[in-house]
């Protein structure tokens, strides 16, 4: 019996040290060459593989930065530019800063504002039914609700709403790495630059019909009155093809275009409760940002 | 002649293929003409290719076959007025995906017809055009495959140099459940039809002509066999029910066991496939200097109380043909235009019958959802029933899983999406919803490998 | 007219073909039923006792892991663990006890099924993962077989003896002419009166399954065709090149489990290849490695092993073996 355990160690540990030295010669022999410096920028990355600077993950992207001259062109938008800073002493080069920005879900077509006409019975992915017909509203531009942009998110910070059909950002989890953006048929999220608070002013609603037919598809689409932008005193908002955009650079979130939307499709989130005139506006508008957010 | 066909010998494709249950409500359905409708809306894109410019403004006063939309290309057809009024909008209408296309609107006063056009029902027999007169005609016409791909026939008809067309092939198979329009067509318009046969096979210099038709249509095999029977060059081919063997490559195994290579073109094997609703639009247009503004409909459903066959004005809405044949029954479940396997499901009544609307199918509440999916158990049956020798449960795997550059090695791109797969599919797996999926990006993905 | 009707809108294909997991595997326990007849009558009471015992416990386990363990909606209704259930109990003696049954149950769902994710993603038949497991666990119990005896009673106390290929594993030495007088006569083979697993003797009975299989479209007939030609085929070379050495090729294709495991084994629509092409190659290697196993192995019976051996090779042949694609083969021009 003890022989047989003698027996049975020796050989596994024989087989074990074979191994261990074959092992060892393939690596020695078929090593490749690789910059040190790749390593360290990568142990500075976030690590998520999101796909978010454009590169099919960390490693890639660090392979990419360490061939690279110059910095400008590359952005981690999960590590920020604390991680950018990082990267660029590791490579002994300066880089700008940018500015932090979040994703903002622009269709405000909950069930109740915009109700289904027609039933869609089919996989559960925007992209197929995007393919097959306009959706299940009257609006062929607005939210499916199918989730793709659940799907593509990796850091939980997008969920959909039961209630809404739509789906919600949770400010401090989103990273703007993009996956949302991209996974959206109907280009409906947009990463916009992050204010102090997580506030945010924007029009909620990415319609480019004209305004009759807006109207009759959905409650809270913009109709292209155009209100909005002479109401601006920073010229900030545009219209285009029936649609009213609000640039957030130029933003100063005065929250005046929002009092003169006749539809309420421009959200303000964030802000505390408004006093005086339009406080009864106001409510209702916040009650919707609170569906949203 | 070839009366002595046996049933043994009937031919059929070799790879692949299902039998949906049949439902040709409307087979003995006297086409009927449906009267004019209030207004028609005629979209400027009813076909594969560029859409066509409009020349009409608001206002303008047209008759019915005056040219309202000019082709812009090749690959591309002109729109023809299909009743006479007066233009009240060069605006938008629903397409069958629920999005607003340009279209131009005619508010329909009397039933006033181009002069040029002989409203007649006398038949010329007597062909006096050269083969490019009939190219011409047949694109000045307007003419499209009337199947449903809806491809400009002047297009199939212009043999590009180097290419040898030895035999033209009429496709007469009508494998979709439920439709009747060309069986209809074949029974009461054959002369007609076989003269517009004759001319495309003039415009294309062939001396052979295949007619194919499905087995399940024996009125229409006796008929036009009776009619062809003196003719030189001309045979028809009763065939197996199986359906997709309307698919052109289909069709063309089954007759002439010649495989169309992947990614090419009846041409490439010698063969030019037209429909028989074609060859009628063909018909008029060179002997009746008739454009292309009507077609036969089957309006169809297990709960319609009058399946019938009509003879529409091209732009007339979906729901006065519905009503025509006994209005929306009450357990509307789902309407498609087309087909059950590869028709589009209408998300409203509004939108009107174009150039490629074969059928409109009124599917009961009770069938119109989908069976709960299950675990893909692995049998094979979507690879063994797959007409076109594809694996779609891979397919569909590769395509969720966005590995576009595998689904093309998988040859992804030779699915015609006949819908075979997901139909014998025992789990309900969506396999054809994915598959059309990753053939959109992999579409994308050769167009974008094409620019660089 | 009413335009406020809520239209449904689908992808194409709008009509479906009438079939369903649920009925395709009901169709195989349909198919089933002959073999279970028949060795309810030959084994009596020791038959109904192991099938039900098998059916019942394959069922709870599947439930039981689903609903607690892996907290999914139970997915027992679609007949799958009847059917693993059934085959299981068809690979078993029909004198094992109780509890030899339910750890093999526990096995075949637990493990061979389960713990892959379920229906649809089990690499290897989990009716044989358990059958196995318990022919290895378990040597003396699994191969006592009782000898058919028509209806009885006795379950545990039945009479045992030799299958047919355990004689001729047995007594290697001897001739196999010889041994032949001991063998049960072809009709008896054929008829199911020899000893053996539960549902494997009868071949009329199996045969029967097939032909229900073939015709509610359950299966098609290229595995269990491939791999009953190809043991035919080798064994029949083998018998021609030294008859005393080696039985003839019918006394294989009728003897052990080899036309169970043909017809409703290895035709697991999980665990066997997509294309027909593919399913050959399969047959042929399960047909090749049972009579490997029972000729020169030291086991009297290979089928089990063979088909899962071919089990592992089938994500190999799926990922190589292509159907014809149409037009591919064609030059263009």
């Amino acid at each position: 019996m003890s022989s047989i355990v003698i027996y049975t160690i020796l050989s596994l540990s024989g087989l074990g040290a074979a191994a261990a030295v074959i092992l060892y010669m393939a690596a020695r022999k078929f090593k490749v060459y690789e910059d040190p410096r790749i390593d360290e920028v990568e142990e500075v990355l976030p690590g998520a593989n999101c796909g978010g600077c454009g590169y099919p993950g960390c490693r890639a992207f660090a392979e990419a930065v360490v061939k690279a001259e110059d910095l400008s062109e590359f952005y981690c938008p999960v590590g920020g530019n604390e991680t950018m800073q990082q990267v660029a002493e590791i490579l002994g080069q300066e880089i700008e800063e940018k500015e932090p920005q979040v994703a903002v879900v622009r269709c405000a077509g909950s069930f109740e504002n915009a109700p289904a006409i027609t039933r869609y019975d089919g996989p559960a992915s925007c992209a197929i039914e995007s393919m097959l017909y306009s959706g299940e509203t009257g609006c062929p531009y607005a939210c499916l609700g199918k989730g793709d942009c659940v799907e593509a998110c990796d850091f939980e910070a997008i969920f959909m709403n039961e209630q809404t059909g739509l789906p919600y950002v949770i400010d401090h989890n989103c990273t703007a790495c993009g996956a949302c953006v991209e996974a959206c048929p109907r280009d409906i999220i947009e990463l916009r630059k992050r204010n102090k608070k997580d506030r945010k002013i924007y029009v909620a609603c990415v319609n480019q019909d004209k305004g009759a037919l807006t109207r009759k598809a959905c409650r809270v689409g913009c109709i292209g009155c155009g209100k909005c932008v002479k109401v601006c005193p920073f010229d900030a908002i545009t219209l285009e093809n029936s649609l009213a955009y609000i640039d957030p650079v130029k933003c100063k979130l005065c929250r005046k275009c929002v009092a003169v939307c006749p539809t309420n499709s421009i959200l303000e989130v964030g802000f505390p409760p408004r006093r005086k005139k339009a406080k009864e506006k106001s409510e209702s508008v916040q009650s919707e940002s609170k569906g949203e957010n | 002649m070839k009366r002595a066909y046996r049933m043994n010998m009937l031919k059929t494709f070799t790879k692949g293929g299902v039998h949906p249950p049949e439902n040709k409500l409307s087979g003995n359905k006297p086409i009927e003409k449906l009267g004019l409708p209030k207004q028609v809306s005629i979209p400027i894109a009813q076909h594969i290719g560029a859409p066509s410019t409009p020349v009409v403004n608001k206002k303008d006063k047209v008759k019915a076959g005056d040219i309202i939309a000019k082709s812009q290309g090749f690959v591309s057809s002109n729109i023809h007025a299909s009743v006479s009024g007066t233009v009240s909008k060069v605006g938008e209408v629903m397409d069958t995906s629920g999005f607003r296309k340009p279209a131009v609107i005619i508010n329909v006063e009397d039933d006033e017809w181009n002069d040029s056009i002989d409203t007649s029902s006398d038949i010329i027999r007597n062909i006096s055009y050269s083969s490019q007169e009939i190219v011409d005609k047949i694109l000045e016409a307007g003419i499209v495959g009337m199947g449903g791909a809806t491809f400009p026939s002047h297009v199939k008809l212009s043999v590009p140099e180097g290419k040898k067309i030895d035999t033209l092939v009429i496709n007469g198979v009508e494998c979709e459940p439920y439709l009747t329009s060309d069986h209809r067509v074949m029974l009461e318009r054959t002369e007609e039809m076989l003269i517009g046969v004759k001319l495309i096979k003039k415009a294309l210099g062939v001396d052979r002509v295949l007619i194919g038709i499905e087995r399940n249509k024996p009125d229409a095999v006796d008929h036009i066999t009776n009619f062809v029977s003196e003719e030189e060059g001309m045979e028809v081919y009763p065939l197996k029910v199986k359906y997709p063997q309307g698919g052109e490559k289909q069709l063309i195994k089954a007759l002439l066991d010649r495989e169309v290579p992947s990614g090419g073109l009846p041409l490439d094997v010698g063969v030019v496939v037209h429909n028989v609703g074609t060859a009628l639009a063909v018909y008029e247009a060179l002997q009746k200097n008739k454009p292309l503004i009507e077609r036969v409909v089957t309006v169809t459903g297990k709960s319609l109380s009058k399946p019938s066959n009509f003879m529409v004005r091209i732009g007339t809405p979906v729901k006065d043909l519905i009503e025509a044949a006994g209005g929306l029954p009450e357990d509307t479940g789902k309407i498609v235009s087309g087909g059950p396997m590869m028709g589009k499901a209408l998300n409203s009544l509004d939108v009107p019958v174009v150039k490629g609307t074969s059928g409109i199918l009124v599917i009961p509440e009770r069938e119109a959802h989908r069976a709960e999916e299950f675990n893909c158990i692995r049998c094979g049956k979507c690879v063994d029933v797959c007409p076109m020798g594809l694996e779609p449960y891979l397919l569909k795997q590769l395509a969720r899983l966005e590995r576009y550059e595998e689904c093309e090695e998988n040859a992804i791109m030779d699915c015609m999406e006949c819908g075979s797969c997901s139909f014998t599919c025992p789990a309900r797996v969506p396999l054809l919803d994915y598959i059309r999926f990753g053939k959109t990006n992999v579409s994308q993905l050769i167009r974008n490998r094409k620019q660089k | 007219m009413d335009n406020n009707k809520v239209l449904t809108v689908s992808p194409s294909p709008h009509v479906y073909e009438n079939i369903s997991v649920r009925k395709l595997m009901y169709g195989v326990v349909v198919a089933l039923i002959p073999a279970l007849g028949w060795s309810v009558i030959s084994f009596g009471i020791g038959a109904i006792i192991v099938t039900l015992v098998s059916v019942l416990s394959c069922i709870a386990f599947e439930y039981l892991i689903q609903k607690f363990l892996l907290k999914q909606k139970p997915t027992v209704t679609d007949g799958s663990a009847l059917v693993t259930g059934l085959l299981l109990a068809f690979n078993v003696p029909s004198n094992l006890p109780v509890g030899i049954i339910i750890i093999g149950a526990l096995v075949a769902i637990g493990m061979g099924k389960m713990s892959f994710g379920g229906l649809g993603t089990n690499p290897f038949n989990p009716a044989l993962v358990g059958r196995v497991f318990l022919l290895i666990s378990f040597p003396v119990q699994m191969t006592s077989w009782p000898e058919p005896k028509g209806f009885g009673t006795n379950y545990i106390d039945a009479q045992t003896g030799a299958t047919p290929l355990g004689i001729l594993q047995e007594e290697g030495d001897v001739a196999v002419p010889q041994l032949m007088d001991k063998m049960p006569q072809y009709s008896d083979l054929f008829y199911g009166q020899m000893g053996g697993s539960l549902g494997e003797m009868a071949a009329f009975a199996l045969i029967i399954g097939f032909i229900i299989l073939l015709y509610l479209r359950v299966i098609s007939w290229h595995i269990p065709v491939s791999t009953v030609l190809s043991v035919g085929v080798f064994t029949g070379i083998l018998w021609l090149a030294d008859p005393t050495q080696y039985a003839d090729p019918l006394f294989h294709i009728l003897s052990g489990g080899l036309l169970l495991g043909a017809i409703f084994m290895a035709t697991d629509y999980v665990t066997s290849p997509m294309t027909n092409k593919a399913k050959w190659i399969y047959g042929i290697g399960i047909g090749v490695l049972t009579v490997i196993i029972r000729v020169f192995g030291s086991y009297p019976e290979g089928v089990s092993f063979a088909i899962l051996i071919m089990n592992a090779f089938v994500p190999i042949l799926n990922r190589y073996i292509k159907p014809d694609r149409f037009g591919k083969e064609v030059q263009h021009g």
